[in-house]
Protein backbone atom coordinates (compact mmCIF):
# COMPACT_ATOMS: atom_id res chain seq x y z
CA UNK A 1 0.00 0.00 0.00
CA UNK A 2 1.21 3.28 -0.77
CA UNK A 3 1.08 6.29 1.24
CA UNK A 4 -2.48 8.07 1.75
CA UNK A 5 -3.19 10.52 -1.21
CA UNK A 6 -4.55 14.30 0.58
CA UNK A 7 -7.47 15.77 -1.03
CA UNK A 8 -10.39 17.54 -0.38
CA UNK A 9 -12.49 15.95 -2.43
CA UNK A 10 -12.63 12.66 -4.39
CA UNK A 11 -14.17 11.88 -7.86
CA UNK A 12 -15.34 8.82 -8.81
CA UNK A 13 -15.88 8.74 -12.10
CA UNK A 14 -14.62 10.82 -14.96
CA UNK A 15 -16.95 11.21 -17.15
CA UNK A 16 -18.37 14.75 -18.73
CA UNK A 17 -20.47 15.40 -15.30
CA UNK A 18 -17.18 14.35 -13.22
CA UNK A 19 -15.00 16.50 -14.98
CA UNK A 20 -17.39 19.57 -14.57
CA UNK A 21 -17.52 19.03 -11.01
CA UNK A 22 -13.64 19.79 -11.38
CA UNK A 23 -15.06 23.29 -12.30
CA UNK A 24 -17.30 23.96 -10.20
CA UNK A 25 -15.99 23.14 -7.02
CA UNK A 26 -12.55 24.54 -8.46
CA UNK A 27 -13.98 27.78 -8.74
CA UNK A 28 -14.79 27.20 -4.41
CA UNK A 29 -11.30 26.54 -3.60
CA UNK A 30 -11.84 22.98 -3.69
CA UNK A 31 -9.42 20.47 -4.73
CA UNK A 32 -10.26 17.31 -6.39
CA UNK A 33 -8.33 14.05 -7.09
CA UNK A 34 -10.49 11.91 -9.87
CA UNK A 35 -10.71 7.55 -9.85
CA UNK A 36 -11.88 5.97 -12.78
CA UNK A 37 -12.00 2.40 -14.14
CA UNK A 38 -11.19 3.10 -17.54
CA UNK A 39 -7.89 4.04 -19.03
CA UNK A 40 -9.06 7.28 -20.35
CA UNK A 41 -11.00 9.99 -19.37
CA UNK A 42 -14.49 10.75 -20.70
CA UNK A 43 -16.90 7.62 -19.71
CA UNK A 44 -19.75 6.93 -21.56
CA UNK A 45 -18.55 9.78 -24.19
CA UNK A 46 -14.89 8.43 -24.69
CA UNK A 47 -15.96 4.92 -24.44
CA UNK A 48 -19.08 4.07 -26.32
CA UNK A 49 -19.49 6.91 -28.87
CA UNK A 50 -16.53 9.18 -29.49
CA UNK A 51 -17.50 10.14 -32.91
CA UNK A 52 -21.11 10.68 -32.11
CA UNK A 53 -22.91 14.53 -32.37
CA UNK A 54 -24.53 15.70 -29.04
CA UNK A 55 -27.33 18.18 -30.17
CA UNK A 56 -28.17 19.10 -26.36
CA UNK A 57 -25.61 20.70 -24.72
CA UNK A 58 -26.66 24.40 -24.39
CA UNK A 59 -25.31 27.03 -26.82
CA UNK A 60 -23.16 24.44 -28.70
CA UNK A 61 -25.53 23.46 -31.08
CA UNK A 62 -23.48 19.98 -32.00
CA UNK A 63 -20.34 18.68 -30.82
CA UNK A 64 -19.36 15.50 -31.23
CA UNK A 65 -18.45 13.22 -27.73
CA UNK A 66 -14.96 13.57 -27.79
CA UNK A 67 -15.13 17.12 -28.39
CA UNK A 68 -16.94 17.63 -25.54
CA UNK A 69 -14.33 15.75 -23.18
CA UNK A 70 -11.28 17.41 -24.79
CA UNK A 71 -13.40 20.73 -24.09
CA UNK A 72 -13.93 20.28 -20.64
CA UNK A 73 -10.42 19.19 -19.95
CA UNK A 74 -9.28 22.73 -21.57
CA UNK A 75 -12.36 24.00 -19.46
CA UNK A 76 -10.89 22.82 -16.13
CA UNK A 77 -7.60 22.57 -17.04
CA UNK A 78 -7.04 25.94 -14.30
CA UNK A 79 -7.52 23.79 -10.77
CA UNK A 80 -5.08 20.65 -11.99
CA UNK A 81 -7.09 18.39 -11.35
CA UNK A 82 -5.46 14.58 -10.71
CA UNK A 83 -6.14 11.81 -12.72
CA UNK A 84 -6.07 7.79 -11.27
CA UNK A 85 -7.26 5.89 -14.21
CA UNK A 86 -7.63 2.04 -14.68
CA UNK A 87 -8.33 2.01 -10.99
CA UNK A 88 -11.18 1.28 -9.64
CA UNK A 89 -12.90 2.51 -6.09
CA UNK A 90 -13.34 -0.38 -3.92
CA UNK A 91 -14.35 0.85 -0.66
CA UNK A 92 -15.28 4.02 1.27
CA UNK A 93 -14.83 4.16 5.11
CA UNK A 94 -16.31 6.89 6.82
CA UNK A 95 -13.03 8.29 9.19
CA UNK A 96 -14.76 11.84 10.43
CA UNK A 97 -17.78 13.55 10.15
CA UNK A 98 -17.14 14.62 7.13
CA UNK A 99 -13.90 12.31 6.47
CA UNK A 100 -13.56 9.47 4.66
CA UNK A 101 -10.48 7.02 3.55
CA UNK A 102 -10.89 5.64 0.11
CA UNK A 103 -9.30 2.79 -1.23
CA UNK A 104 -8.85 1.19 -4.89
CA UNK A 105 -8.04 -2.21 -6.80
CA UNK A 106 -4.87 -0.83 -7.40
CA UNK A 107 -3.58 -0.60 -3.71
CA UNK A 108 -4.29 3.71 -3.93
CA UNK A 109 -5.38 4.91 -0.72
CA UNK A 110 -6.95 8.21 -0.10
CA UNK A 111 -7.90 10.54 2.42
CA UNK A 112 -11.13 12.88 1.70
CA UNK A 113 -13.32 15.68 3.05
CA UNK A 114 -16.42 14.72 0.57
CA UNK A 115 -16.35 11.91 -1.69
CA UNK A 116 -18.68 12.80 -5.43
CA UNK A 117 -19.64 9.76 -6.79
CA UNK A 118 -20.30 10.07 -10.79
CA UNK A 119 -20.20 7.15 -11.89
CA UNK A 120 -22.48 6.93 -14.67
CA UNK A 121 -24.00 3.74 -15.46
CA UNK A 122 -21.38 1.96 -13.28
CA UNK A 123 -18.21 0.77 -14.07
CA UNK A 124 -16.68 -0.43 -17.16
CA UNK A 125 -16.36 -4.45 -16.74
CA UNK A 126 -15.46 -7.32 -19.37
CA UNK A 127 -18.78 -8.52 -21.32
CA UNK A 128 -19.75 -12.08 -20.69
CA UNK A 129 -20.27 -13.07 -23.92
CA UNK A 130 -23.41 -15.03 -25.24
CA UNK A 131 -22.83 -18.78 -24.53
CA UNK A 132 -24.66 -20.63 -22.67
CA UNK A 133 -23.67 -21.99 -19.39
CA UNK A 134 -20.47 -19.64 -19.05
CA UNK A 135 -21.09 -18.70 -15.71
CA UNK A 136 -19.91 -22.24 -14.15
CA UNK A 137 -16.61 -21.50 -15.75
CA UNK A 138 -15.88 -18.33 -14.95
CA UNK A 139 -13.07 -17.98 -12.60
CA UNK A 140 -11.88 -21.64 -13.06
CA UNK A 141 -11.28 -22.14 -17.14
CA UNK A 142 -13.10 -18.92 -18.06
CA UNK A 143 -11.60 -15.98 -17.60
CA UNK A 144 -11.58 -12.14 -18.90
CA UNK A 145 -8.31 -10.21 -18.01
CA UNK A 146 -4.95 -11.84 -17.42
CA UNK A 147 -3.62 -10.72 -14.09
CA UNK A 148 -0.69 -12.69 -14.13
CA UNK A 149 0.35 -14.22 -17.22
CA UNK A 150 2.10 -17.59 -15.54
CA UNK A 151 -1.17 -18.73 -14.57
CA UNK A 152 -1.64 -19.70 -18.29
CA UNK A 153 1.81 -21.43 -18.27
CA UNK A 154 1.44 -24.94 -20.24
CA UNK A 155 -2.39 -24.19 -20.62
CA UNK A 156 -4.70 -25.55 -23.85
CA UNK A 157 -5.76 -22.27 -24.68
CA UNK A 158 -8.72 -20.85 -26.75
CA UNK A 159 -8.83 -16.81 -27.50
CA UNK A 160 -12.44 -15.76 -28.54
CA UNK A 161 -12.28 -12.17 -30.44
CA UNK A 162 -11.23 -9.78 -32.93
CA UNK A 163 -10.18 -7.09 -30.99
CA UNK A 164 -6.78 -5.49 -29.64
CA UNK A 165 -7.31 -7.60 -26.23
CA UNK A 166 -7.56 -10.75 -27.88
CA UNK A 167 -5.10 -9.98 -30.57
CA UNK A 168 -2.34 -8.75 -27.91
CA UNK A 169 -2.94 -11.63 -25.38
CA UNK A 170 -3.20 -14.43 -28.38
CA UNK A 171 0.88 -12.69 -29.25
CA UNK A 172 1.54 -12.75 -25.56
CA UNK A 173 0.45 -15.86 -24.30
CA UNK A 174 1.36 -17.74 -27.13
CA UNK A 175 4.98 -18.70 -26.41
CA UNK A 176 4.08 -20.24 -23.30
CA UNK A 177 0.81 -21.68 -23.86
CA UNK A 178 0.79 -25.52 -24.66
CA UNK A 179 -1.49 -24.85 -27.59
CA UNK A 180 -3.33 -21.93 -28.57
CA UNK A 181 -6.44 -21.47 -31.08
CA UNK A 182 -7.76 -17.81 -32.04
CA UNK A 183 -11.84 -18.14 -32.50
CA UNK A 184 -12.64 -14.88 -34.59
CA UNK A 185 -15.89 -14.47 -36.45
CA UNK A 186 -14.46 -13.57 -39.51
CA UNK A 187 -11.35 -13.08 -41.17
CA UNK A 188 -11.08 -9.19 -40.63
CA UNK A 189 -10.11 -7.65 -37.14
CA UNK A 190 -10.87 -4.55 -35.21
CA UNK A 191 -7.33 -4.85 -33.51
CA UNK A 192 -4.40 -3.03 -34.77
CA UNK A 193 -3.46 -3.94 -38.50
CA UNK A 194 0.32 -4.83 -36.92
CA UNK A 195 -1.11 -7.35 -34.40
CA UNK A 196 -2.96 -9.64 -36.71
CA UNK A 197 0.07 -9.37 -39.23
CA UNK A 198 1.67 -10.68 -36.33
CA UNK A 199 -0.57 -13.43 -34.99
CA UNK A 200 -0.75 -14.45 -38.93
CA UNK A 201 3.13 -14.89 -39.25
CA UNK A 202 2.32 -17.20 -35.92
CA UNK A 203 -0.36 -19.39 -37.82
CA UNK A 204 2.07 -19.71 -41.08
CA UNK A 205 5.10 -21.04 -38.59
CA UNK A 206 2.36 -23.41 -37.59
CA UNK A 207 2.46 -22.01 -33.43
CA UNK A 208 -0.92 -20.86 -33.15
CA UNK A 209 -4.03 -21.75 -34.62
CA UNK A 210 -7.13 -19.71 -35.67
CA UNK A 211 -10.49 -20.39 -36.74
CA UNK A 212 -13.30 -18.87 -38.21
CA UNK A 213 -16.36 -19.31 -36.12
CA UNK A 214 -18.77 -18.72 -33.13
CA UNK A 215 -18.74 -20.47 -29.70
CA UNK A 216 -22.47 -22.39 -29.39
CA UNK A 217 -21.81 -23.60 -26.24
CA UNK A 218 -19.20 -25.21 -23.77
CA UNK A 219 -17.95 -28.91 -22.52
CA UNK A 220 -16.61 -29.95 -19.42
CA UNK A 221 -17.46 -30.71 -15.80
CA UNK A 222 -16.86 -29.14 -12.02
CA UNK A 223 -15.77 -26.02 -13.81
CA UNK A 224 -13.30 -27.18 -15.66
CA UNK A 225 -13.66 -26.43 -19.41
CA UNK A 226 -12.96 -29.35 -21.40
CA UNK A 227 -13.77 -28.36 -25.53
CA UNK A 228 -15.67 -25.43 -26.95
CA UNK A 229 -18.41 -26.22 -29.87
CA UNK A 230 -18.52 -24.26 -32.41
CA UNK A 231 -20.29 -23.36 -35.32
CA UNK A 232 -18.13 -22.61 -38.20
CA UNK A 233 -19.10 -19.76 -41.19
CA UNK A 234 -20.02 -22.35 -43.21
CA UNK A 235 -22.35 -24.10 -40.64
CA UNK A 236 -20.76 -26.90 -40.02
CA UNK A 237 -20.47 -27.90 -36.19
CA UNK A 238 -16.81 -28.90 -34.48
CA UNK A 239 -15.03 -28.78 -31.33
CA UNK A 240 -12.05 -27.25 -30.01
CA UNK A 241 -10.56 -29.42 -27.29
CA UNK A 242 -9.35 -26.24 -24.49
CA UNK A 243 -8.76 -26.32 -20.97
CA UNK A 244 -8.45 -22.37 -20.70
CA UNK A 245 -10.91 -19.85 -22.26
CA UNK A 246 -10.40 -16.05 -23.10
CA UNK A 247 -13.16 -14.21 -24.23
CA UNK A 248 -12.81 -10.80 -25.57
CA UNK A 249 -16.25 -9.58 -25.95
CA UNK A 250 -15.49 -5.60 -25.14
CA UNK A 251 -17.00 -3.75 -22.45
CA UNK A 252 -20.43 -3.25 -20.35
CA UNK A 253 -21.55 -1.05 -17.58
CA UNK A 254 -21.89 -2.87 -14.04
CA UNK A 255 -23.06 -1.26 -10.93
CA UNK A 256 -19.93 -2.81 -9.44
CA UNK A 257 -18.85 -2.00 -5.67
CA UNK A 258 -21.29 1.38 -5.54
CA UNK A 259 -23.41 -1.59 -4.31
CA UNK A 260 -21.14 -2.44 -1.16
CA UNK A 261 -20.41 1.57 0.18
CA UNK A 262 -23.44 1.07 2.50
CA UNK A 263 -25.68 3.95 0.70
CA UNK A 264 -29.61 3.50 0.09
CA UNK A 265 -30.40 2.54 -3.79
CA UNK A 266 -33.29 2.76 -5.50
CA UNK A 267 -33.06 -0.04 -8.39
CA UNK A 268 -29.63 0.40 -8.55
CA UNK A 269 -29.11 4.03 -8.81
CA UNK A 270 -28.39 6.34 -5.53
CA UNK A 271 -31.40 8.82 -4.42
CA UNK A 272 -30.40 12.02 -3.30
CA UNK A 273 -31.84 15.29 -1.91
CA UNK A 274 -32.24 17.56 -4.61
CA UNK A 275 -31.11 20.46 -3.47
CA UNK A 276 -27.81 19.23 -2.08
CA UNK A 277 -26.88 16.08 -4.70
CA UNK A 278 -26.27 14.56 -1.39
CA UNK A 279 -27.19 10.93 -0.47
CA UNK A 280 -28.33 9.60 2.47
CA UNK A 281 -24.53 9.22 3.49
CA UNK A 282 -23.72 13.18 4.61
CA UNK A 283 -20.58 14.03 2.76
CA UNK A 284 -20.70 11.62 -0.18
CA UNK A 285 -22.53 12.86 -2.98
CA UNK A 286 -23.97 11.31 -6.79
CA UNK A 287 -23.99 13.43 -9.42
CA UNK A 288 -25.17 12.50 -13.14
CA UNK A 289 -26.64 9.03 -14.65
CA UNK A 290 -25.94 7.26 -11.30
CA UNK A 291 -28.69 9.16 -9.35
CA UNK A 292 -32.25 9.52 -9.08
CA UNK A 293 -34.45 11.47 -7.45
CA UNK A 294 -37.92 13.25 -8.91
CA UNK A 295 -38.50 14.21 -12.52
CA UNK A 296 -34.47 12.84 -12.98
CA UNK A 297 -33.44 13.12 -16.80
CA UNK A 298 -30.02 11.27 -17.67
CA UNK A 299 -28.94 14.26 -19.39
CA UNK A 300 -25.61 15.65 -19.28
CA UNK A 301 -26.81 19.25 -19.19
CA UNK A 302 -28.91 17.56 -16.11
CA UNK A 303 -25.74 16.72 -14.74
CA UNK A 304 -24.01 20.16 -15.26
CA UNK A 305 -26.71 21.38 -12.87
CA UNK A 306 -26.32 19.13 -10.51
CA UNK A 307 -22.59 19.82 -10.30
CA UNK A 308 -23.05 23.73 -9.44
CA UNK A 309 -25.86 22.88 -6.54
CA UNK A 310 -23.16 19.98 -5.49
CA UNK A 311 -20.56 22.21 -4.68
CA UNK A 312 -22.09 25.00 -3.04
CA UNK A 313 -23.00 22.17 -0.26
CA UNK A 314 -19.71 20.53 -0.60
CA UNK A 315 -17.80 24.05 0.25
CA UNK A 316 -19.89 24.42 3.76
CA UNK A 317 -18.52 21.09 4.23
CA UNK A 318 -14.97 21.91 3.31
CA UNK A 319 -14.33 25.25 4.57
CA UNK A 320 -17.64 25.60 7.67
CA UNK A 321 -16.12 29.09 8.52
CA UNK A 322 -16.23 30.80 5.51
CA UNK A 323 -19.69 32.49 4.44
CA UNK A 324 -20.26 31.58 0.67
CA UNK A 325 -20.67 34.65 -1.51
CA UNK A 326 -22.58 34.07 -4.71
CA UNK A 327 -20.66 35.08 -8.02
CA UNK A 328 -20.52 35.01 -11.47
CA UNK A 329 -17.27 34.23 -13.60
CA UNK A 330 -18.66 37.02 -15.86
CA UNK A 331 -17.68 39.64 -13.32
CA UNK A 332 -16.28 38.49 -10.33
CA UNK A 333 -12.53 39.41 -10.45
CA UNK A 334 -11.36 36.78 -7.64
CA UNK A 335 -13.03 33.61 -9.96
CA UNK A 336 -11.45 35.17 -12.71
CA UNK A 337 -8.10 34.81 -10.64
CA UNK A 338 -8.57 31.22 -10.18
CA UNK A 339 -8.99 30.73 -13.64
CA UNK A 340 -6.11 32.48 -14.86
CA UNK A 341 -7.85 35.15 -16.96
CA UNK A 342 -7.88 38.15 -15.08
CA UNK B 1 -45.99 4.73 -42.24
CA UNK B 2 -43.76 1.82 -43.15
CA UNK B 3 -45.39 -1.74 -41.03
CA UNK B 4 -42.84 -3.51 -40.20
CA UNK B 5 -42.86 -7.65 -38.85
CA UNK B 6 -40.79 -8.92 -35.82
CA UNK B 7 -40.51 -12.68 -35.36
CA UNK B 8 -39.36 -13.65 -32.39
CA UNK B 9 -37.72 -17.25 -32.17
CA UNK B 10 -40.75 -19.07 -31.26
CA UNK B 11 -42.85 -17.76 -34.20
CA UNK B 12 -44.94 -14.98 -32.80
CA UNK B 13 -44.78 -12.27 -35.29
CA UNK B 14 -46.29 -8.77 -34.29
CA UNK B 15 -46.59 -5.67 -37.03
CA UNK B 16 -45.60 -2.48 -35.97
CA UNK B 17 -46.57 0.71 -37.92
CA UNK B 18 -42.80 2.33 -37.70
CA UNK B 19 -42.34 6.14 -38.73
CA UNK B 20 -40.48 6.90 -41.60
CA UNK B 21 -37.02 8.45 -40.05
CA UNK B 22 -36.65 6.66 -37.20
CA UNK B 23 -34.68 3.01 -36.52
CA UNK B 24 -36.06 -0.07 -36.71
CA UNK B 25 -34.51 -0.39 -32.91
CA UNK B 26 -36.38 2.75 -32.15
CA UNK B 27 -39.48 1.26 -33.53
CA UNK B 28 -38.92 -2.23 -31.47
CA UNK B 29 -38.51 -0.49 -27.84
CA UNK B 30 -41.38 2.37 -28.95
CA UNK B 31 -43.52 -0.83 -28.31
CA UNK B 32 -42.02 -2.88 -26.19
CA UNK B 33 -40.90 -5.62 -28.65
CA UNK B 34 -39.37 -8.67 -26.67
CA UNK B 35 -35.80 -9.54 -28.02
CA UNK B 36 -34.14 -6.04 -28.54
CA UNK B 37 -32.41 -4.64 -25.76
CA UNK B 38 -30.31 -1.78 -27.27
CA UNK B 39 -28.05 -1.05 -24.36
CA UNK B 40 -26.15 1.67 -25.74
CA UNK B 41 -29.09 3.29 -26.70
CA UNK B 42 -28.56 3.64 -30.63
CA UNK B 43 -24.72 4.45 -30.96
CA UNK B 44 -23.67 0.91 -32.69
CA UNK B 45 -21.45 0.49 -29.55
CA UNK B 46 -23.30 -2.73 -28.42
CA UNK B 47 -24.71 -5.80 -30.36
CA UNK B 48 -27.81 -5.71 -28.17
CA UNK B 49 -30.53 -5.05 -31.19
CA UNK B 50 -29.44 -7.64 -32.98
CA UNK B 51 -32.15 -8.63 -35.30
CA UNK B 52 -31.74 -11.43 -38.57
CA UNK B 53 -33.34 -9.69 -41.90
CA UNK B 54 -35.55 -11.79 -43.78
CA UNK B 55 -34.04 -13.33 -47.23
CA UNK B 56 -36.81 -11.30 -49.16
CA UNK B 57 -35.93 -8.23 -47.46
CA UNK B 58 -31.59 -8.48 -47.66
CA UNK B 59 -30.96 -6.52 -50.63
CA UNK B 60 -33.27 -3.72 -50.28
CA UNK B 61 -32.36 -3.35 -46.51
CA UNK B 62 -28.56 -4.02 -47.64
CA UNK B 63 -25.50 -5.51 -45.61
CA UNK B 64 -23.84 -3.75 -42.10
CA UNK B 65 -21.77 -0.98 -42.44
CA UNK B 66 -17.63 -2.04 -40.95
CA UNK B 67 -18.20 -0.11 -37.82
CA UNK B 68 -20.89 -2.19 -37.11
CA UNK B 69 -19.88 -5.56 -38.69
CA UNK B 70 -16.96 -4.84 -35.80
CA UNK B 71 -20.16 -4.94 -33.52
CA UNK B 72 -21.51 -7.93 -34.60
CA UNK B 73 -18.44 -9.33 -33.19
CA UNK B 74 -20.16 -9.74 -30.03
CA UNK B 75 -23.47 -11.21 -30.95
CA UNK B 76 -24.83 -14.59 -30.60
CA UNK B 77 -25.54 -17.02 -33.64
CA UNK B 78 -24.26 -14.12 -35.93
CA UNK B 79 -25.63 -15.07 -39.28
CA UNK B 80 -24.80 -13.40 -43.14
CA UNK B 81 -28.23 -11.59 -42.78
CA UNK B 82 -27.30 -10.34 -39.34
CA UNK B 83 -27.67 -6.02 -38.88
CA UNK B 84 -28.04 -4.51 -35.78
CA UNK B 85 -31.64 -3.30 -35.48
CA UNK B 86 -30.22 0.77 -34.78
CA UNK B 87 -28.61 0.83 -38.20
CA UNK B 88 -31.36 0.13 -40.07
CA UNK B 89 -33.19 3.35 -41.03
CA UNK B 90 -36.83 2.90 -41.87
CA UNK B 91 -38.52 4.51 -44.90
CA UNK B 92 -41.34 3.98 -47.15
CA UNK B 93 -39.47 1.62 -49.16
CA UNK B 94 -39.13 -1.11 -46.46
CA UNK B 95 -43.03 -1.04 -45.64
CA UNK B 96 -43.41 -4.30 -45.37
CA UNK B 97 -39.69 -5.71 -43.73
CA UNK B 98 -39.78 -8.76 -41.94
CA UNK B 99 -37.00 -9.28 -39.39
CA UNK B 100 -36.50 -12.02 -36.53
CA UNK B 101 -35.49 -11.60 -33.35
CA UNK B 102 -32.41 -14.00 -31.82
CA UNK B 103 -32.35 -16.37 -29.12
CA UNK B 104 -30.40 -13.81 -26.99
CA UNK B 105 -28.81 -10.41 -27.01
CA UNK B 106 -25.09 -9.95 -26.31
Amino acid sequence: MSDPIKTDVLIIGAGPVGLFAVFELGLLDIKAHLVDILDKVGGQCAELYPEKPIYDIPAIPKISAQGLVDALMEQIKPFGPQFHLNEMVESIERTGEPGFRVTTDGGKVFECKLVVIAAGGGSFQPKRPPMPGIEAYEGTSVHYAVRKMDAFRGKKILIVGGGDSALDWTLNLAPIASHLTLLHRRNEFRAAPDSVKKMMALVNEGKIDFVQGQVTGLEGANGQLTAANVKGNDSSTFHIACDTMLPFFGLTMKLGPVANWGLRLEEDLIPVDVSTFETSEPGIFAIGDINTYPGKLKLILSGFHEVALMSQKAHRYVYPEKKLTFQYTTSSSSLQKKLGVS
Amino acid sequence: MAKITFIDPTGNARTIDAEPGSTVMETAIKNDVPGIEAECGGACACATCHVYVDEAWREKVGGPTPMEEDMLDFGYDVKPNSRLSCQIKVSDELDGLVVRTPERQA
